[in-house]
C-alpha cells in the first residue's frame, strides 16, 4: 500500500473542566482495516469516537487538541452531519430509528429518493413526492452490502431486536460516501448467531474498502474479526498490537491493570464477614430501567458492611439500587431486616430507613434553586418530621430554622463543603460540592441502610477521596449498612468489604475487594 | 391470542361503538323522520368536513389536536366581515374573504407553531390557551378597531355607537351559494354538490401531501422528535408549517361552515368550532396521535347523528328542550376527556408490558 492511511489522528488530547479524559492519542487506520477499540467504561473510548464523529458536546466543552487527518487532510468537523459527508458513518449504542416506519423508511431517513412534482418547483424541493420503488431497490442494496437478511417493510417497533440493530447499520452502509465506519457496541443486544453474522458482515465490508472501527466488550470477537487490538485505560492508549499475536487474557490485563502506585491502599483481601447477619436480601429482581435493565438479580446486604456493585456500562449495574428504591419499575422480592419492602413504592423505603444517593445529581438529587439548608434538611423533614416544631399537639407544623442551621453548618464543616454560606442555591456550587450536599442530604436521614449511586461521577480527586472517607467513617461509626454502586472498580476496591460485579443484569459473582484484578475482569465480561 | 385481538380492538373503537349505540337508540325515540336525519346529515357534512380534515395535519407531526384552530377560525370571519362590508357577493365574495383569510390565518399559525416549538410535549393545553389569547386581540380588532382604524361603511354591520361589528352578521348574500352551485336532490335529500367537490379536492390533497418528503418529514417528526434530527431533519421548520397549513385550512373551512349557515355570530361562532370538530374526530375513532380521513367522516355522521337525535329524544322523554342542547355540550366535552385519558392510559400501558415481559423472561429462564 504506502500510500497515505484513511485516518490517522494525532496527539488528542481532551479534558473537561480541567479533568483530563484522553491524553495523546494517536491513532492510524487503512483503508478496509478492522480495528477493535476495548477498554474499561471511562477509559475514554466514547469520548475519542465522538471528537472523531463530531459531536456537539466536544464543541461544547472548549474542543479538543491534536489533529485528525482523513487521507492526509487535516480536518475538523463542526457538526455530526459534517463527519457524515466526509464518509464518516456512526452506529451508536442506542437505537436512533423511527419507531412507526419501516426499515426501508428508516434506513433511507431524509435521503429518500424523490420525485419532482409540479407544486416542488414552485413552492421547495419538500414538496417533491417519494419514489417508493426506488427506496425499496436502494434499501434492499445496502441491506445485501450488510449480507444479513431483514424484512425491509417490517416496522421498527415489531421488529426483534437485532434486527433493529442491523436497520442502523444497513443505514450506514447505504450512504454512498461511508468510508469508515464507527460500530459502538453492536454485539451487545445481538444473540450469538446474530452476532456471527454481524462479525461476517464486517468481515465483508472490509473486503469492500470500508475502514471499521469495532468497540465491544466480547473480546473473543475482536479476536475472531479485528487486524488491530487498541487497548485503552484512563485516557492513554496503553497497548496497540495486531489480533492475531494477542489473546483474551492478556487484554483483559491490559483493560483493568493499572499501574499500583503506593503501597498504602489497604485492600480487604479475605471474606471476614460470613459470620454477619443478612440484613436486606434481593431475590428475582427485575427492574425496567432503560439502558440499564436489570434481570433476575439474587443478593444478599449483610448487616453493617460496605458491598460495591461493580459491572461495566449498561449491564444493570445502576439498575438495582433505582429498582429497590422504586423509582424505575420491578418485581421481585425485597426483605430488609426481616420485613418484606414493597417495590414502586418510594415512600416505603425512605419509611423503611432506606436512604439513596442517585447517580443524576441534578435531576434526582438536589433542588437546585434552593439552598444548602434545605437540600440537607428537606428529606430529613418529609419523612422524618425532623426539624419540625409542633403545635397543637401535631396539628399545625413549622420549620424550625434553627435546628436545620445547625445541622448544615455540621454538615458544611464535617464534609468540607465549599460554599459562601449555608444558604447558597445548590446550583451555584462545584459537581464535587454538590455531591457532598448529596451525602449530607442522606446522612441526616440517619438511615440504616444506605444506597450510593456513582457517587464519584464527574469530580476531581480530591473531592473523590473527601467523598469516600466519609462514607467509610459513617459506616464504621454509625454502624450503616452501604451499598455502593460505581464503575470504578478501584474505587469500589479500596472502599468495600466485598464486590459483586453486575454482567447482563444478572450477579456474575461476588468477591472480597482484594481480589486479583484479572478474577473481576473475568466477571465482568461473563455475560455480555 | 385471537380473544385478545377482539378487546384490543373493543378498546380501540370504544368510542365510536358507543356513539353508534347512542345514536341507534336515540333515533327511533326522537320520531324524526329518516329523510330528514339524511338531509341533516348530508348538510353537516357539507358544513363541517373541511374544518375537520384541518386537524389532521398537526395530529400527522406530533403536535396532537389543535384547538388553536380556532385562529383559522377567527381569521375567516374577519375575511366574511370586510367582504359583506364591501358588498361582494356571491362565490365571488367566498373567494375573496378566502383570500384575505389565508395572509391572516398564515401569519396566525406562524406564532402558534412558534410558541408551540418552546412548549414541546405540552402543544394540546398550549394551544388551547393560545386560542383564548387571540379570542381577545381577535374582540380588540373586531370590536374597537373596525370603525376608526379598519373602515366598515355599512350601517347593518356596524354597532349603532358608530364603531365595532354588531352581534350578529348577515351572510344572505352567499347563503347556501356554493352548496347550491350545482344543484342535486337524490329522493328528497338535497346534496351540496359543489361542497363536496372542494372537500373531495382537499382529501386528495391529504393523501397526496402524506406521499410528499414534507409529509414523511412530519411523520418523522412526529413519531421522535430527536431521531429526525439527527437524520438532518429540521424539526422546528416542520412543526411550524404544519400548523400553518392547518389554519390556512381551518380559515377557509370557516368561510364554507358559514356560507352554510348563513349568518355570523361574531364573537361566538369561533370559540366553540374547535371543541366540537376535535370531539367530531374523536368519536370517530381516531386518537391523539393518530387520525385517518375515515376518522373523519365517521365522526361527523355519528357526531352529528347525536346532535340530531340526542335534543330531541331527550324533549320526548323528559318533555324539556333544555336537555338536549345540554346534552350535546356535556357529551363533547366528555367525549375529548375520554380520548385524552385513554391515550395517557394507553401511554402508560405500552410502558408497563416491557416490564412485564421481563418478569416473563425471567420466569421461563427460572425454570
Amino acid at each position: 500500500m504506502g500510500s497515505v492511511p484513511l485516518l490517522e489522528m494525532r496527539n488528542i488530547k481532551k479534558d473537561f473542566f480541567g479533568n483530563q479524559v484522553l491524553s495523546d492519542i494517536n491513532l492510524t487506520l487503512n483503508e478496509g482495516e478492522v480495528i477493535g477499540l476495548v477498554g474499561e467504561n471511562g477509559a475514554g473510548k466514547s469520548t475519542l469516537m465522538k471528537i472523531l464523529f463530531g459531536a456537539d458536546v466536544i464543541r461544547e466543552t472548549g474542543g479538543y487538541g491534536g489533529d485528525i487527518l482523513l487521507n492526509g487532510e487535516k480536518v475538523s468537523f463542526a457538526s455530526p452531519f459534517d463527519a457524515i459527508a466526509a464518509g464518516i458513518g456512526m452506529v451508536h449504542q442506542e437505537f436512533s430509528l423511527i419507531p412507526g416506519f419501516s426499515a426501508t423508511e428508516n434506513i433511507l431517513l431524509n435521503r429518500e429518493s424523490k420525485r419532482k412534482s409540479v407544486l416542488s418547483e414552485i413552492i421547495s424541493d419538500r414538496m417533491d413526492t417519494l419514489n417508493r420503488k426506488e427506496m425499496d431497490t436502494r434499501a434492499q442494496d445496502a441491506i445485501k452490502k450488510m449480507g444479513v437478511n431483514i424484512d425491509q417493510d417490517m416496522r421498527i417497533n415489531n421488529m426483534p431486536v437485532g434486527h433493529k440493530q442491523f436497520t442502523e447499520i444497513a443505514r450506514e452502509l447505504s450512504k454512498k460516501q461511508l468510508k469508515l465506519l464507527i460500530l459502538d457496541e453492536p454485539t451487545a443486544v445481538l444473540t450469538e448467531k446474530e452476532a456471527e453474522a454481524l462479525l461476517e458482515s464486517i468481515r465483508g465490508m472490509s473486503k469492500r474498502g470500508i475502514a471499521v472501527i469495532f468497540i465491544t466488550h466480547r473480546l473473543g470477537e475482536i479476536l475472531s474479526v479485528c487486524d488491530k487490538v487498541v487497548t485503552m485505560r484512563d485516557g492513554y492508549i496503553v497497548n496497540e498490537s495486531p489480533a492475531k499475536d494477542t489473546n483474551v487474557a492478556e487484554i483483559t490485563h491490559w483493560m483493568v491493570g493499572r499501574s499500583v502506585d503506593g503501597a498504602d491502599v489497604n485492600y480487604v483481601t479475605e471474606d471476614t464477614g460470613k459470620d454477619k447477619r443478612t440484613i436486606l436480601s434481593i431475590r428475582k429482581l427485575w427492574v425496567d430501567m432503560p439502558g440499564e435493565t436489570v434481570r433476575n438479580v439474587n443478593l444478599d446486604v449483610r448487616e453493617g458492611e460496605i458491598l460495591g456493585i461493580g459491572g461495566l456500562a449498561g449491564q444493570g449495574k445502576l439498575g438495582i439500587p433505582n429498582g429497590v428504591m422504586g423509582l424505575y419499575q420491578a418485581g421481585g422480592q425485597v426483605t430488609f431486616d426481616g420485613e418484606e419492602i414493597p417495590l414502586n413504592d418510594p415512600r416505603k423505603c425512605l419509611d423503611s430507613n432506606f436512604a439513596f444517593v442517585s447517580e443524576d445529581r441534578r435531576g434526582v438529587g438536589l433542588l437546585l434553586d434552593e439552598s444548602l439548608e434545605w437540600n440537607v434538611s428537606f428529606p430529613a423533614m418529609q419523612v422524618q418530621n425532623k426539624y419540625l416544631k409542633s403545635f397543637f399537639g401535631g396539628l399545625i407544623k413549622w420549620r424550625d430554622d434553627a435546628a436545620i442551621k445547625e445541622v448544615t453548618k455540621k454538615y458544611i464543616d464535617e464534609l468540607k463543603i465549599k460554599c459562601t454560606s449555608s444558604t447558597q442555591k445548590a446550583k451555584e456550587l462545584s459537581g464535587g460540592n454538590q455531591q457532598k450536599v448529596c451525602l449530607a442530604k442522606a446522612f441526616a436521614l440517619e438511615p440504616k441502610l444506605l444506597f450510593v449511586s456513582e457517587p464519584t461521577r464527574g469530580i476531581d480527586v480530591g473531592a473523590k477521596a473527601l467523598v469516600l472517607d466519609a462514607l467509610k467513617k459513617f459506616n464504621k461509626e454509625k454502624g450503616v449498612t452501604i451499598v455502593m454502586v460505581s464503575s470504578e472498580l478501584e474505587e469500589l476496591r479500596q472502599t468495600c468489604d466485598r464486590i459483586a460485579v453486575v454482567s447482563g443484569g444478572k450477579v456474575a459473582g461476588i468477591l472480597p475487594a482484594g481480589e486479583c484484578l484479572e478474577r473481576f475482569g473475568e466477571l465482568m465480561l461473563q455475560n455480555c | 391470542m385471537n380473544k385478545y385481538n377482539v378487546s384490543d380492538i373493543l378498546r380501540r373503537f370504544s368510542v365510536p361503538i358507543m356513539f353508534v349505540l347512542i345514536c341507534v337508540i336515540c333515533a327511533p325515540i326522537s320520531g324524526l323522520s329518516p329523510s330528514y336525519l339524511a338531509n341533516e346529515i348530508v348538510t353537516r357534512m357539507g358544513r363541517n368536513a373541511f374544518l375537520i380534515l384541518s386537524l389532521l395535519i398537526p395530529i400527522m407531526a406530533g403536535m396532537g389536536l389543535n384547538f388553536s384552530m380556532t385562529l383559522g377560525a377567527m381569521a375567516g370571519e374577519i375575511g366574511l366581515i370586510l367582504v359583506c362590508d364591501w358588498q361582494i357577493i356571491g362565490i365571488p365574495g367566498m373567494i375573496l374573504a378566502m383570500i384575505i383569510s389565508i395572509p391572516i390565518s398564515a401569519l396566525l399559525g406562524l406564532f402558534c407553531g412558534k410558541v408551540l416549538n418552546m412548549a414541546k410535549g405540552r402543544e394540546m393545553i398550549t394551544s388551547y390557551i393560545i386560542s383564548f389569547f387571540i379570542n381577545g386581540i381577535y374582540q380588540l380588532v373586531v370590536l374597537y378597531l373596525m370603525g376608526p382604524v379598519i373602515p366598515i361603511k355599512h350601517s347593518t354591520i356596524k354597532l349603532p355607537r358608530g364603531y365595532g361589528v354588531r352581534n350578529t352578521v348577515s351572510l344572505l348574500s352567499m347563503r347556501q351559494k356554493l352548496d347550491n352551485l350545482i344543484p342535486l336532490s337524490i329522493a328528497g335529500v338535497k346534496i351540496p354538490v359543489a361542497t363536496f367537490i372542494i372537500v373531495f379536492l382537499l382529501c386528495l390533497v391529504i393523501v397526496w401531501f402524506r406521499k410528499t418528503k414534507l409529509g414523511q418529514d412530519m411523520r418523522a417528526v412526529g413519531q421522535d422528535m430527536e431521531v429526525a434530527k439527527d437524520a438532518g431533519i429540521n424539526v422546528e421548520r416542520t412543526r411550524i408549517i404544519s400548523m400553518v397549513l392547518s389554519t390556512v385550512f381551518a380559515g377557509v373551512g370557516m368561510i364554507i361552515y358559514l356560507q352554510n349557515m348563513g349568518n355570523i355570530a361574531t364573537y361566538s361562532s369561533h370559540s366553540q368550532i374547535g371543541m366540537f370538530c376535535i370531539a367530531a374526530l374523536l368519536v370517530g375513532g381516531a386518537s391523539v396521535d393518530k387520525a385517518s380521513i375515515g376518522n373523519v367522516f365517521l365522526g361527523i355522521v355519528l357526531f352529528h347523528t347525536m346532535f340530531i337525535v340526542a335534543p330531541k329524544a331527550g324533549t320526548v322523554i323528559t318533555g324539556d328542550s333544555m336537555i338536549g342542547e345540554y346534552f350535546r355540550v356535556f357529551v363533547s366535552y366528555a367525549v375529548i376527556t375520554v380520548a385524552l385519558v385513554m391515550y395517557e392510559t394507553n401511554k402508560r400501558k405500552n410502558k408497563s408490558k416491557a416490564g412485564e415481559q421481563l418478569a416473563l423472561d425471567q420466569e421461563a429462564a427460572n425454570e
